[in-house]
């Protein structure tokens, strides 16, 4: 028993198939954490991979996404209680900014890939990102912006997070932010979509 | 239709290297590009340029205006930009834009207060994007009725009710061109605008979209488009859209286009 048929399912988009495929490995014996790496957060992980290269588009990401839920749900009482140390990430559209399509999306793909998330939602000011972030012991926050104005805000929201004294890492994403605007405001990453968020962030903290 | 020409936006790499380097003749040539191609207005946006958007913005218009007489459109959100703007341009300019978020309100306000220019007004406010057509008719009002009372003209407005991704909700399209006939029915004399790319994010394809659903909104009543002029296929749309809704007398404007061989099926 392999999971195999949990992760062509999600590649399928089929939730029923997904949370069958899950019950027969639980009944198999398959570990849990097995199940839930390899069939789950690894089909999502070839998600990203597709979306990143093009191959695959917005309304399949999440239908793929909606699948693996599907699945979390019968896993979950299954599983022990940490999460495997992969972190939590803090995420919000920056202060002044009401623009969350892209940053639900950034949200969504990382929650799939095993992180837990705490989304602030729009128009966060750099206080409750900073306070969130403490409160939770936050591996990274995630800034997304999407107007050329509130890229300044950006700015000063990396800046308020590091002089915070937080060893919480910073990542920005958004339509008009660049690799070298990323640089410039000091950010710890930059990525230029979901699926790239997620292999980003993984590398963040293992750094 | 009135075509608001979009190309000259600084966050289009081509065009913001050009205003690095100071290459004029590459903005005029867009310039001029965009008025042969049928444009009515063009649109000039500098917003990148943190701190130096107003003199890039000025730099713009002067090289724009020796090349067309077609009126600008001041592409900013920062008041002491459009102002330097309007100043280059007086009143047969449009103002891309206003909304209902308090700051811009305030301070875009007292700009086109009393005046002849024309006002591009988003369907937003500080709360959130809208999502449906009740969340954008409910921000057009109070919009409309706040310029009203200043003394802008009723034909001096072009609403636009924001358009949303298809690929994450599936009722923003029809919530869009639902907004658009309720505002040009609410309002007579009024304009309604948008730019179309976002309906396509996420999808492939994405130009095959845009052009399907400016087709959809003209039926609806839309009567202004912030787009690339230079799209053949889209222009071509856009005209037979018109003369099929019958806004095309002895449907003149089609068969002008297919005389002068402009389109392209």
């Amino acid at each position: 028993m392999s999971t195999q048929a949990i992760y062509d399912a999600i590649m399928e988009f089929e939730d029923d198939d997904v949370v069958e495929a899950v019950k027969e490995a639980i009944e198999a014996g398959v570990d849990p954490q097995i199940i839930l790496n390899e069939g789950l957060i690894g089909a999502m992980d070839e998600v990203g991979r597709l979306f990143s290269i093009g191959d695959l588009y917005v309304p399949e990401m999440l239908m793929a996404a909606n699948a693996m839920k599907a699945g979390m749900q019968v896993i979950k009482p299954y599983l022990k209680g940490d999460d495997g140390g992969k972190g939590l990430v803090v995420i919000g559209t920056v202060e002044g900014d009401l623009h969350d399509i892209g940053k639900n999306l950034v949200s969504m793909m990382m929650e799939s890939a095993g992180f837990e998330v705490i989304d602030l939602g729009i128009d966060v000011p750099a206080d409750k990102f900073i306070e969130t972030a403490k409160t939770n012991n936050a591996g990274i926050i995630c800034l997304s912006a999407l107007l050329t104005t509130t890229m300044t805000t950006m700015g000063e929201t990396v800046d308020a997070i590091k002089k915070s004294g937080l060893s919480v890492k910073t990542m920005v994403g958004g339509a008009p932010v660049t690799e070298e605007f990323a640089k410039e405001i000091g950010a710890d990453g930059f990525a230029e979509d979901a699926g790239e968020a997620v292999v980003f962030a993984r590398n963040l903290l293992a750094s | 239709m009135i075509i608001v020409g979009e190309l000259i936006n600084a966050s289009r790499k081509a065009v913001g290297e050009a205003i690095k380097q100071g290459d004029s003749d590459f903005i005029k040539k867009l310039a001029i590009d965009q008025t042969e191609a049928g444009a009515t207005y063009i649109d000039v946006n500098a917003g990148i340029f943190v701190g130096k958007e107003g003199d890039y913005m000025e730099w713009l218009i002067k090289n724009i205006k020796e090349v067309t007489k077609l009126p600008i459109s001041i592409d900013s959100p920062d008041p002491t930009v459009i102002e330097r703007g309007i100043k280059l341009n007086g009143d047969d300019a449009m103002i891309n834009s206003i909304s209902l978020e308090q700051k811009r309100l305030d301070t875009i306000l007292p700009l086109i207060a009393g005046t002849d220019l024309k006002i591009v007004a988003l369907c937003m406010d500080d709360e959130k994007m809208p999502e449906t057509k009740e969340d954008r008719l409910k921000i057009a009002d109070i919009l409309i009725n706040k310029l009203i009372q200043k003394g802008v003209k009723m034909e001096n407005i072009y609403v636009d009710p924001l358009v949303q991704p298809i690929s994450t909700d599936i009722t923003y399209g029809k919530g869009f061109i639902d907004t658009v006939e309720a505002i040009m029915e609410n309002y007579q004399g009024i304009h309604t605008i948008c730019g179309l790319s976002n309906i396509s994010f996420g999808l492939p394809e994405r130009k095959f979209l845009n052009r399907n659903f400016a087709v959809m909104a003209i039926s609806k009543g839309l009567d202004s488009l912030l787009i690339d002029p230079l799209d053949k296929k889209m222009m071509s749309n856009i005209c037979a859209a018109e003369t099929l809704i019958g806004r095309d007398n002895f449907n003149v404007q089609y068969l002008k286009a297919f005389r002068k061989k402009k389109l392209e099926v």
